[in-house]
């Protein structure tokens, strides 16, 4: 008897649906030099991925969407901007450092980060400020894995993420009227969680320049910015580390930042919010729908008052 | 130069090219070109237009006098009324495709939001002016109420500066300029004020 394994299809090679209805169209415009098309040059394929239950099984957001519409505001603050101005960005060589209160801090190459465990799968929804979102296959491990492998001691309370910054490979970056280098930080217990994912990849492939290539965050029960893009630092610390939203901020960005749609945004309703690629808006949920998970961590805490 | 100016084929020309920014959108829309979010493309040009045209709307008057062709009256009802349109375009972008006509979110935004009470009024303000831009309103009214009414537009274009800057999360860049273009033209007007005599 002849038993075939059915092949590992990656999400990438998958064609959204919505695109293959438009196949046309999607040549036509494609042709056009519109907006679609378009795949970074560099990116390389992440094989061997296993799958995580932390999994969704909704419908993927079509790849162009993910990669053509980002807010990164080191390469400006439109919503393309970061995919025409990072093409250029250098991610090699590129080092993380993991230092503060721990007993074995050190400074990794992205190759020695990415062995420290298997990289999986993770279809997460992915819930924007600004009240968009999408769902999006990313590819990484747990942050977990190198915290723990630093050994913090007991007084790594929080753990503070640095992006990269330079000038003058982001020269828009001086017109974003927030301060640079982008810093983000977490609650010990929230950067330990096996949902905070420390991420390389998306779509089957290396992260593209515009999504915080060669390493970000993806925490997928808090607003978008919080998801810290092409980390340089990671640092344990005692106190709660400023972020940057907060700092330009702090009356409209809380050191949380979790998704919640009873607490509104001073400038606008966080109720609902508009999947990229749907005409009707849908409910937000809260926690972004991740509230088995995480809820347990906030037991107690006014969201009001932490938002 | 006036006589291109006072030319009846410059009217239609002008017309036209203000449906441009609208054609456009339409083109986009209908080739799968506005991007991963239609409906906010489509927010921010309608209401970008709105601005443009307001300000410049509020140019005819300085440029007639610096360039000394006080014809160019001739086109200043009909790009008013395009900042109009557009600005109708915006706020039925934000009933209709945010909103879906829900008249308990719509209110509760408009009292929350002082970006969009900002927006509201700016587009309340141009109501009237629209409604009274006909020749026949301007016989009713007399000259120089009809004046004073549409001196509303002012105040329109301003509310729509803080509309823009309090929207913007932190690269003020664009309502700032709105804002520096608005205040030249409105000095411009202040500087060339017709003097006050003792009555």
């Amino acid at each position: 008897m002849l038993v075939r394994i059915a092949p590992h299809i990656r999400s990438s090679e998958i064609t959204p649906k919505r695109i293959y209805l438009n196949r046309r169209r999607f040549l036509a415009s494609a042709a056009a030099g519109l907006w679609l098309a378009r795949t970074p040059a560099h990116a390389e394929k992440l094989a061997n991925l296993a799958k995580s239950p932390f999994s969704t099984s909704e419908k993927i957001t079509p790849i162009e969407a993910a990669t053509q519409y980002n807010n990164f505001y080191e390469f400006g603050t439109g919503k393309e901007d970061p995919a025409r101005n990072a093409t250029k960005f250098r991610t090699h060589p590129w080092k993380v450092k993991v230092e503060g209160h721990c007993n074995n801090p050190k400074t990794y190459d992205l190759d020695g980060l990415m062995k420290l465990a298997p990289i999986e799968e993770r279809i997460y929804r992915h819930r924007c400020v600004e009240a968009w979102s999408m769902v999006v296959p990313w590819i990484g491990f747990s942050l977990a894995a190198v915290l723990k492998a630093a050994d913090p001691t007991a007084k790594a309370k929080y753990v503070a993420f640095e992006s990269f910054y330079d000038p003058s490979q982001m020269p828009q970056g001086r017109w974003a009227g927030i301060p640079f280098p982008y810093v983000e930080g977490l609650r010990m217990d929230e950067a330990m969680h096996p949902l905070a994912l420390l991420c390389f990849g998306m779509y089957g492939e290396t992260l593209p320049n515009q999504n915080g290539a060669p390493v970000r965050l993806v925490l997928p029960w808090k607003y978008g910015f919080k998801s810290i893009k092409s980390i340089v630092k990671i640092r344990f610390v005692e106190k709660e580390p400023p972020t940057t939203w907060n700092l330009a901020n702090a009356h409209e960005y809380g050191f949380y930042s979790n998704v919640n749609p009873q607490v509104d945004h001073p400038r606008w309703s966080q109720a609902s919010e508009r999947r990229l690629g749907e005409f009707f808006k849908r409910k937000t949920l809260m926690y972004n729908g991740y509230g088995e998970q995480v809820a347990s961590l906030y037991n107690g805490m006014d969201l009001r008052k932490y938002y | 130069m006036p006589s291109l100016i006072k030319s009846r084929w410059l009217k239609p020309l002008v017309f036209l090219a203000c449906l441009v920014p609208l054609a456009l959108l339409v083109e986009r829309g209908l080739h799968n070109g506005l991007g991963a979010n239609p409906i906010e493309r489509i927010t921010h040009a309608t209401g970008d237009w709105t601005m443009r045209f307001l300000l410049i709307t509020l140019s005819v008057t300085p440029l007639r006098r610096i360039l000394r062709q006080p014809d160019l009256i001739r086109f200043r009802r009909m790009l008013g009324l395009f900042a109009f349109f557009y600005g109708f375009l915006h706020l039925m972008t934000w009933l209709w495709l945010d909103k879906f006509f829900d008249p308990h979110e719509m209110w509760a935004d408009l009292v929350k939001r002082r970006f969009i009470t900002a927006g509201m009024t700016g587009f309340a303000l141009m109501l009237p002016l629209a409604v009274t831009s006909t020749r026949g309103w301007i016989r009713r009214m007399g000259g120089r109420n009809w004046q004073r009414l549409h001196r509303l537009i002012y105040f329109s274009a301003a509310a729509g500066v803080v509309h823009y800057y309090w929207l913007v999360k932190s690269d003020i860049r664009l309502p700032v300029l709105y804002g520096a273009i608005l205040a030249v033209l409105l000095l411009l007007r202040w500087a060339n004020r017709r003097p006050v005599y003792n009555r």
